[in-house]
């Protein structure tokens, strides 16, 4: 066990953990944020996305001691604040995208990364970007028109 | 292997009731007859006011508060005297969009203004209740009247509270956005919730329901009530749930089901860092209880996760499944030789002579896999033995039968068992079983603190209730006009008893085509299995759909027929079919989807359309399959379009998401998804070796739906069977190649 600082969603959090614990059991267990999930511990269905230095990482296969020191962010620092959603958090509200929902917290993760570096993706950066997220509801669909309306929306807001 | 060595056997007798309780709606008929008034559900509860509602879900305290001065007209509803309408959903949300459907039904007859109504999960009583399940797409049929009923009754008492109030007549005055109007000047709900308490409450039997051409709310887009906490990570699910001092649980059983534990370095484990406890459970050998297996309790997931990889056991698999896939193909394959089976299911006309006697005929074998459910939240629950009682937070698809199971399991009387439900993240199926439930009040007992028991991804693959493979040996014979005179096929299926086939791979005598053909004869042989089988989404129907749809194809082609044209003819007068199937809604949506498709008319080079049709959940659903194939037998689906005929739709959004999911979750399982056995394991352990469809291949997927005047039926399961023969279909039509082996895989074929 060791005594690990990280900085999470803008706060900074300490916990004594195995700091070869992956960062998705320091967040769900130690630091009582279960939004981001698990999903099947192998880095391939993307339930655990988060972001490591705006990067999406699999927090599932990320050692916490290997994120000491960078920021990281979880679903749940993803709006700005509780009543000021994330454009893609208001999209998916939109256009109604989740099914049982349980996917959908590495889904938006991964669109936010990839908003954050391709403002107006094309469906082939859809496809790129979001390849590594499985929804076994089958949402694709909607999480794709959810992407472009955010974008959409986000164009909008800068140009004001 | 003898039936009574069987645990699977035992799994499969209890399925069967499940089944039958789902089918026939059975669990929902007691509450039907019940009226929903206070007294009764103060009685019944035992409880008053805000009171109800202690405890019963982690850290809602909003739901605890409320209070005492509310109208409380039953066990649905709560209005406050702000004018907020608390609407309690009942059964399971499983993805399904239940959560914000049943509310949707109640407001609607409460005549409420949407944005009034703020939703919280029921707790789990039956008594009060009914049903409070969600399987075989009944939560709409099963519930429609009675939460129809909940929102008119109290609907009734405002308006009489405002009417006597206004001392004018009742029939003078009308409802709508959450107020009694009378001409110009209308009372708010809010204002009404004490003069509405003092107002006799109505026979629920006996109050006016809408007429659909008056409904207000139901029928448009409405995004799901919990979005909100879904997109900001809120703890919703059952992994997700929290207590103190909860420790986290895993619990290894034997990969070959019916293993026992001989031995375990349970010594070792108990020194691992961060584990608490480790122990041996026996279990009672019921597959859908407790099964024999090593819980380790640790202080983190992470932890008992670990320390799992550690643990060495010692099986004694004398009575455990040897299953083999390999084994079961090469058996059936012999089998399907033989042009009938052991048993008759159902024989019309005289299908022998009429294939003898038909002027083309056309025979083929098909074979499909056993696939898993696969929800993306592995199995998991809660469970908290205290006060004598075992409380747990579980996200079940059954929370009203996992009353009773665990009780049975646990030794403890129904009374001292409490479900919260929680929300579930996948269903397909997989949680209609209660085994981890069992499972984890098991632990929770022995080791006197509260546990989360979680499944890896691995467990909840090795452990699941699969929906069985199964082989179809068919012969189609056609008249000189190319018209379809006979069918035969004898089904290869399997049994865990010797008598009954396994959950999912029945194969009942009214399926279609039957009673369209004056010639028709179905026997079956059950080959021997001990893996455990259950309802996968649309069970049955998700796979003999699209053998009897792709064979149909078949011969609509030897025939030198329109596809179209020979379903239409197939399905012939407009008339109501044993089993539900209604011929002339069947021909409405192969009309739609054929019309919505541009069937018959021109195609990009390389393109196919394929259709297919089938009933089943009381859903008539049609859907045709543009397609395109490569040199290197890659497959683009280009778009789905389904059209379905469930009655007056409830929420527009969440119909159409489940016509959407169901195409892809179809795509996805017959292209690559297969479970194999040997030696009684399954072979695949996690998602790189059961390669759930990615974003890069879904299909545009268009929904449309006939809104017909017959009684509302679900959309979870329906539009899933006919994805998978139209899109074989297609590909035949595109390259000429006929698939009759799933997974696509299999055939070569990629996307």
């Amino acid at each position: 066990m060791s005594t690990l600082t990280l900085r999470i969603n803008g706060n900074t959090r300490t916990t004594d953990v195995d700091p070869e614990t992956p960062l998705l059991w320091v967040l769900r267990d130690s630091l009582g944020m279960p939004g981001t999930k698990y999903g099947c511990g192998m880095a391939l269905c993307g339930a655990c996305t988060v972001h490591v230095d705006g990067e999406p990482v699999r927090a599932c296969s990320t050692p916490a001691s290997a994120v000491v020191g960078k920021d990281i962010t979880t679903i749940e620092g993803l709006a700005t604040s509780p009543t000021e959603l994330h454009p893609l958090q208001r999209a998916w509200i939109e256009h109604d995208v989740p099914q049982c929902g349980y996917c959908q917290a590495g889904q938006l993760m991964s669109a936010a990364a990839l908003l954050a570096r391709t403002p107006k993706p094309t469906d082939a950066d859809i496809d790129a970007a979001m390849a590594g997220n499985i929804c076994r509801c089958g949402t694709y669909q909607r999480i794709r028109a959810a992407i472009h309306s955010a974008a959409g929306q986000l164009a909008q807001e800068k140009s004001k | 292997m003898s039936a009574r060595a069987n645990p699977a056997a035992g799994a499969d007798e209890v399925l069967r009731e499940l089944m039958r309780d789902i089918e026939l709606g059975a669990a929902a008929t007691p509450l039907r007859a019940r009226k929903l008034d206070r007294r009764t559900f103060m009685q019944l509860t035992g409880l008053a006011g805000g009171g109800l509602l202690l405890g019963f879900h982690i850290g809602d305290a909003q739901a605890a508060i409320a209070p005492a001065a509310d109208f409380v007209p039953n066990a649905f509803l709560r209005i406050s005297p702000k004018g907020s309408i608390l609407i309690y959903s009942k059964g399971p949300e499983i993805g399904q969009g239940i959560k914000t459907a049943f509310p949707l039904i109640i407001a609607e007859e409460l005549d409420a203004r949407w944005s009034d109504v703020v939703v919280e999960q029921a707790p789990v009583n039956p008594a009060v209740y009914g049903r409070q399940s969600a399987g075989g797409s009944r939560s709409i049929p099963d519930s429609w009247d009675q939460l129809r009923q909940a929102g008119a009754v109290a609907r009734m008492m405002l308006l009489g509270a405002a009417a006597a109030a206004w001392k004018v007549p009742v029939d003078q005055c009308t409802t709508r956005d959450s107020a009694v109007w009378n001409g110009k000047r209308s009372v708010k709900y809010g204002a009404l919730v004490a003069k509405a308490s003092a107002q006799p409450v109505p026979d629920p039997v006996t109050v006016k329901l809408k007429q659909r051409s008056e409904y207000r709310l139901l029928g448009k887009w409405y995004t799901g009530v919990d979005n909100h906490k879904v997109v900001t990570g809120a703890p919703l699910f059952g992994i997700d749930q929290s207590l103190p001092g909860l420790k986290c649980a895993v619990y290894e059983k034997c990969p070959a089901t019916g293993g026992k534990v001989r031995s375990a370095n349970l010594e070792q484990i108990k020194k691992l860092p961060g584990v608490r406890d480790a122990f041996v459970i026996e279990g009672n050998g019921k597959p859908t209880e407790v099964m024999p297996g090593v819980a380790i309790i640790a202080d983190t997931t992470w932890a008992a996760f670990q320390a799992r990889k550690q643990l060495r056991v010692e099986w004694d698999e004398s009575g455990a499944s040897k299953d083999s896939w390999k084994g079961i193909v090469e058996r059936a394959t012999q089998l399907g030789k033989h042009p009938t089976g052991e048993k008759t299911t159902i024989s019309t006309g005289d299908t022998a002579a009429a294939l003898a006697g038909a002027a083309k005929t056309v025979t083929a074998f098909y074979s499909y896999p056993f696939v898993s459910h696969a929800p993306l939240e592995p199995q998991n629950c809660t469970a908290w033995a205290h006060d004598g009682m075992v409380e747990f937070w579980a996200p079940t698809q059954t929370a009203d039968r996992a009353l009773q199971t665990a009780a049975g399991a646990l030794g403890v009387p129904v009374e001292r068992i409490k479900i919260n439900q929680t929300r579930v993240g996948g269903g397909f199926g997989r949680r209609l079983m209660n085994d981890y439930v069992c499972e984890a009040g098991a632990i929770a007992q022995r080791a006197g603190i509260p546990v989360k028991l979680i499944w890896t991804r691995e467990q909840d693959m090795a452990h699941d209730f699969y929906r069985p493979g199964g082989f179809h040996s068919l012969a189609g014979g056609l008249d000189a006009d190319g018209k379809l005179v006979a069918w035969r096929n004898h089904f290869i299926t399997f049994s865990t008893d010797g008598t009954n086939p396994v959950s999912g791979g029945n194969m009942p005598e009214q399926e279609f085509p039957a009673h369209n053909l004056p010639n028709y004869l179905l026997t079956q042989t059950m080959l021997p299995l001990a893996t455990p089988c259950g309802p996968w989404r649309a069970p049955r129907s998700c796979s003999v759909a699209w053998v009897i749809q792709g064979f149909l194809h078949e011969l609509a082609v030897a025939g030198g027929r329109d596809h179209r044209d020979f379903l239409l003819e197939i399905m012939g007068e407009r008339r109501l079919l044993p089993g539900g199937l209604d011929t002339g809604r069947a021909a409405d949506v192969i009309r739609l989807a054929t019309e919505k498709a541009g069937w018959g008319g021109k195609l990009p080079a390389g393109h196919g359309l394929g259709l297919a049709f089938h009933f089943s959940h009381a859903g008539h659903f049609a859907e045709v399959a543009e397609v395109s194939v490569d040199q290197d037998k890659r497959i683009r689906l280009h778009r789905v379009v389904v059209a379905g005929d469930i009655g007056p739709i409830v929420n527009m959004s969440g119909a159409m998401n489940q016509g959407e999911g169901a195409v892809i979750d179809g795509f996805s399982t017959m292209l690559g998804l297969e479970v194999t056995m040997e030696g009684g394991r399954v072979e695949q352990s996690n998602f790189h070796q059961y390669p759930i469809l990615r974003m890069p291949h879904h299909p545009k997927v268009e929904v449309h739906f006939i809104q017909s005047d017959n009684p509302p039926t679900g959309v979870g399961e329906p539009a899933l069977p006919p994805v998978a023969p139209a899109i074989c279909n297609a590909i035949f039509a595109a390259t000429g190649q006929r698939v009759r082996t799933l997974p696509l895989s299999k055939e070569g074929f990629s996307v």
